[in-house]
């Protein structure tokens, strides 16, 4: 079972780095979206999966009946799901607003911090 | 260590007293000079002063000092001159707005080269060694709103600090050859360095630091130019004290380095040649002070030369010549600074006929120029004697160092006399000043420099025993008795003394003749160390700019291209290397609709790479991310799933707000071969964790933290949903972070969102455009 989901997580990472290596600011923003998921399928693989059995503790017991899938990748992806989500909404308006303010989303047009050409520093002492 | 005090309260104290703070302050060196004079019986007998205390035992690190006949002779002499000079700067500078500042500096680097000549710990040596660069970059740079005195500034401490390092350098090879990190413990250690395999490492590195720091050939450049500071400095530290502490490390190696073939034809190669450039260059000169800096280099190239030769009689040569040398020049210097001070000018060419307007500085020149001639009666006639002495029966290619040195001597004599005789003969010119005698702060140092060199001579019994004797046999290693006296003695050296003085007059008589023809050669020539410095430099700042341009070009696709490259590399490379490619999986039973899950979030990824709408981006990130939500629900975790669902569903709702005003490209932009590159690396990338991810689950699995979180997470935290107990209560602060992280990112949308309406308010069109 693991072995399919390895492939899947094989493949949502070469469509993310893929999307991301463009100059297109909002591909790259994509490519970040499919990446998170990667990255979450990647830890929710590694806790091993199991079918249908949340990791829930049945009323009036102290622990799990039966063997029940593992919670602690669980927990850890939830917050990763959280924070990926703001960091992907922040990032979204700021290109828009960059967008608005630079004229362009190719990121090579996106060069004020760090101009084309900013010839030769003084040569003097 | 006083001095050090001393410069924490100078720029208080002349602020409160003006330039007379210099009399107070010379107060400080004399004390030290005080200090170190009581030393001297027990030091001319032989004995080692020695003590210090632990600093990094657990490193070895001592924090000691060493004091032989050699660190002792130079203590006396930075403290002495250094009393001269503070009580010299007060009139130099007065009225100058920085004249604390100076003060502060000229103590401090007072205290680095005390600190220099009496440390004992390799540690020690190599932070007062660069201390002394520093203070003098400091100085050099004093008046720094002139263009000239930063370069030269940067130039001395770029060359000096190079130097530094390879002390540092030098010294650790060393200590790894001999096992210690003591000069003391270094010097009895005998034959233990020479024969060690990394000799000849270590002497290459000591001697790159001494050279540099002592001007030598070709790194004499920086010294000359140093000339741009303030003439205190060019009479303090480069000439009477810190350009020898080169000299001093050769003389305080010598007894563990020196005698061996590399030594002895090294160091008088480097040191004639230095020489005999110093001299030639010198003539070339018309600035006073320019022409003082040039005979420096060449009296370093001398005491380097004897220093090499190794000789009894060239040790002693040298002892005696590094005291004439640091009392005669320092008195020229301060001379040259005078007639610049009250005359405005030190172009040898405008100054005449002072002699009636500066009768003191007239004697006190003359007495430096007399011993620098070495004419009898004074300390520089024994120091040329024992010179000659040293060369004066020659094998070999030494005949050639002899004749190196008579020129050298003779050029000198020559450049002596015409910094100290040619300005007050004649008749008066005009000058941009009225000439006229300087203040008894000015005239005091070169007067009584110029008087020591005198009576050292006259009682040169007294002198020998004191400073000469110790020194020489500190930096032998062995006793030796200096005994020559002014009275001269028929023989080789006063012959070849004789011949000198003969050949000074006619030079000093044919010197613009000289200088002309120089000035032709070094026409010819056209370059030397000190454009090839400023190459260097400008080199340097192309090529980091260079560098720059290619690393951090401001592509934010090449950066990510750079990246993957290293991550697909990272998780490819150790598989392949070490052997670690997982096994071929088994293809699972799955059911139906579990496959059906896995093809939709497969045709949703692909969807996106192809989109070519708005549209469709958007709708086929929903579905990617939805079939991750199925995935989480048919697998057990149906929290991720109901938090996955709601992401989801806010992530396009967003998107879809943005991208309308967005343009999303209809086709990729790229072109094929960028495409195909893009695809390669990707594809590597996801190969190479689709491979790890493999590899690890077909490890077997550790399940111990996660049977802790199902076994207690009902008994102590009473909660029956495990995943939410460990976010809420195992883990509750990193939660706590999480729901501050979204907070802060809403923040920072809304600002973000203010103001671009801000933005509108004042022009409207761009909204419009947008």
């Amino acid at each position: 079972m693991e072995a399919v989901f390895a492939i899947l997580v094989g493949l949502f990472f070469a469509a993310g780095i893929y999307l991301m290596l463009s100059r297109h600011i909002i591909r790259i923003l994509l490519g970040v979206v499919l990446f998170g998921n990667a990255v979450n399928l990647l830890i929710f693989t590694n806790g091993r999966i199991m079918r249908e059995v949340p990791p829930i503790i049945a009323e009036g017991l102290d622990v799990p009946a039966t063997a029940v899938a593992n919670p602690l990748p669980q927990a850890l992806i939830l917050t990763a799901i959280v924070i990926s989500f703001s960091f992907f909404a922040f990032l979204l308006v700021l290109a828009y607003r960059a967008y608005q303010e630079i004229g362009t989303d190719d990121t090579d047009g996106m060069r004020v911090a760090e101009p084309a050409d900013d010839g030769l520093p003084p040569m003097g002492y | 260590m006083l001095p050090f005090v001393g410069a924490l309260f100078a720029p208080l104290l002349t602020r409160v007293m003006k330039h007379n703070a210099g009399w107070l302050l010379a107060a400080v060196p004399l004390l030290v000079f005080v200090h170190f004079a009581g030393m001297l019986g027990t030091v001319g007998s032989g004995a080692a002063v020695s003590a210090g205390f632990d600093w990094a035992p657990s490193l070895g690190l001592r924090f000691s000092w060493y004091l032989d006949g050699l660190s002792l002779t130079f203590a006396l002499l930075i403290s002495g001159i250094g009393t001269l000079i503070v009580i010299y700067s007060g009139g130099y500078l007065k009225g100058h707005p920085h004249q604390g500042r100076f003060f502060s500096f000229i103590l401090l680097f007072m205290g680095a080269m005390l600190g220099l000549v009496v440390s004992d710990s390799f540690l020690m040596l190599f932070v007062y060694w660069e201390l002394t660069s520093i203070t003098s970059f400091l100085l050099i740079g004093f008046d720094h709103g002139r263009e000239a005195s930063r370069r030269a500034a940067l130039q001395a401490l770029l060359v000096t600090g190079l130097g530094g390092l390879s002390l540092l350098a030098g010294l650790l090879v060393i200590a790894q050859a001999t096992g210690t990190t003591e000069l003391s413990s270094l010097l009895g250690s005998g034959d233990a360095l020479r024969n060690s395999p990394l000799y000849l490492v270590a002497l290459v590195l000591v001697l790159g630091s001494a050279f540099t720091k002592s001007a030598q050939f070709p790194f004499h450049f920086w010294l000359p130019n140093a000339m741009e500071a303030p003439t205190p400095v060019s009479a303090y530290l480069h000439s009477a004290t810190m350009v020898k502490a080169g000299v001093y490390l050769v003389m305080r190696l010598n007894p563990v380095m020196g005698d061996t073939v590399a030594w002895e034809t090294i160091l008088p190669l480097f040191g004639g040649v230095t020489l005999a450039v110093g001299t030639l260059l010198a003539v070339r000169q018309t600035d006073l002070k320019l022409m003082l800096a040039y005979t420096t280099v060449a009296s370093l190239g001398l005491l380097v030369m004897l220093t090499g030769l190794g000789s009894d009689k060239a040790i002693e040569a040298a002892a005696l010549y590094l005291i004439a040398h640091s009392m005669f020049k320092g008195a020229l210097f301060m001379v040259a600074g005078l007639i610049d001070h009250e005359t405005g000018t030190r172009d040898i060419t405008g100054l005449r006929g002072l002699r009636k307007a500066m009768p003191i500085t007239f004697v006190a020149a003359m007495l430096a120029a007399l011993s620098m001639g070495g004419l009898p009666l004074f300390f520089g006639f024994l120091a040329k004697e024992e010179i000659y002495a040293t060369l004066g029966s020659p094998e070999g290619w030494q005949a050639a160092l002899l004749i190196v040195a008579i020129c050298g001597n003779a050029l000198m004599f020559a450049i002596g006399f015409a910094v100290a005789l040619r300005p007050f003969m004649g008749d008066a010119t005009k000058t941009p000043k009225a000439a006229h005698e300087g203040p008894i702060s000015l005239w005091l140092g070169p007067v009584v420099l110029g008087a020591a060199g005198l009576a050292a001579a006259l009682a040169s019994p007294i002198a020998h025993r004191l400073f000469s004797s110790p020194t020489a046999s500190a930096v032998a290693g062995s006793p030796i008795e200096v005994t020559i006296s002014t009275i001269p003695h028929l023989g080789v050296p006063l012959v070849l003394s004789g011949l000198t003085v003969a050949l000074g007059i006619v030079a000093y008589l044919g010197l613009d003749r000289l200088r002309a023809a120089m000035a032709g050669v070094l026409r010819a020539i056209g370059w030397g160390p000190d454009q090839g410095f400023d190459q260097v430099l400008r080199g340097l700042l192309r090529l980091a700019t260079g560098l720059t341009r290619i690393i951090h070009n401001g592509r934010l696709d090449i950066y990510m291209t750079v990246t993957f490259i290293a991550v697909a590399a990272t998780l490819l490379l150790p598989m392949v290397l070490f052997d670690e490619l997982p096994a071929m999986p088994y293809v699972p039973a799955l059911r139906f609709y579990e496959w059906g899950v896995l093809a939709i979030a497969v045709i949703g990824v692909a969807a996106v790479v192809h989109a070519r709408s708005r549209l469709t981006a958007i709708v086929s990130l929903g579905i990617q991310g939805f079939a991750v939500a199925l995935l989480y629900m048919l697998f057990g975790a149906p929290d991720l799933s109901f938090t996955q669902f709601m992401v989801e569903t806010l992530s396009v709702v967003i998107l879809a707000l943005v991208m309308t005003r967005l343009r999303l490209a209809p086709t990729d932009h790229r072109p094929l071969r960028q495409k195909l590159l893009d695809m390669a690396i990707a594809g590597a990338c996801g190969i190479g964790f689709a491979l790890l991810l493999l590899k690890v689950t077909q490890m077997p699995f550790d399940d111990r933290l996660s049977q802790f979180f199902n076994t207690y997470s009902k008994t102590i935290a009473h909660g029956r949903n495990v995943v939410n107990v460990i976010i809420v209560d195992f883990r509750g602060l990193d939660t706590l972070g999480e729901i501050a992280v979204v907070m802060v990112t809403g923040l920072a949308i809304l600002a973000l969102v203010r103001i671009r309406s801000k933005k509108t308010e004042v022009r409207p069109t761009v909204a419009e455009e947008a």
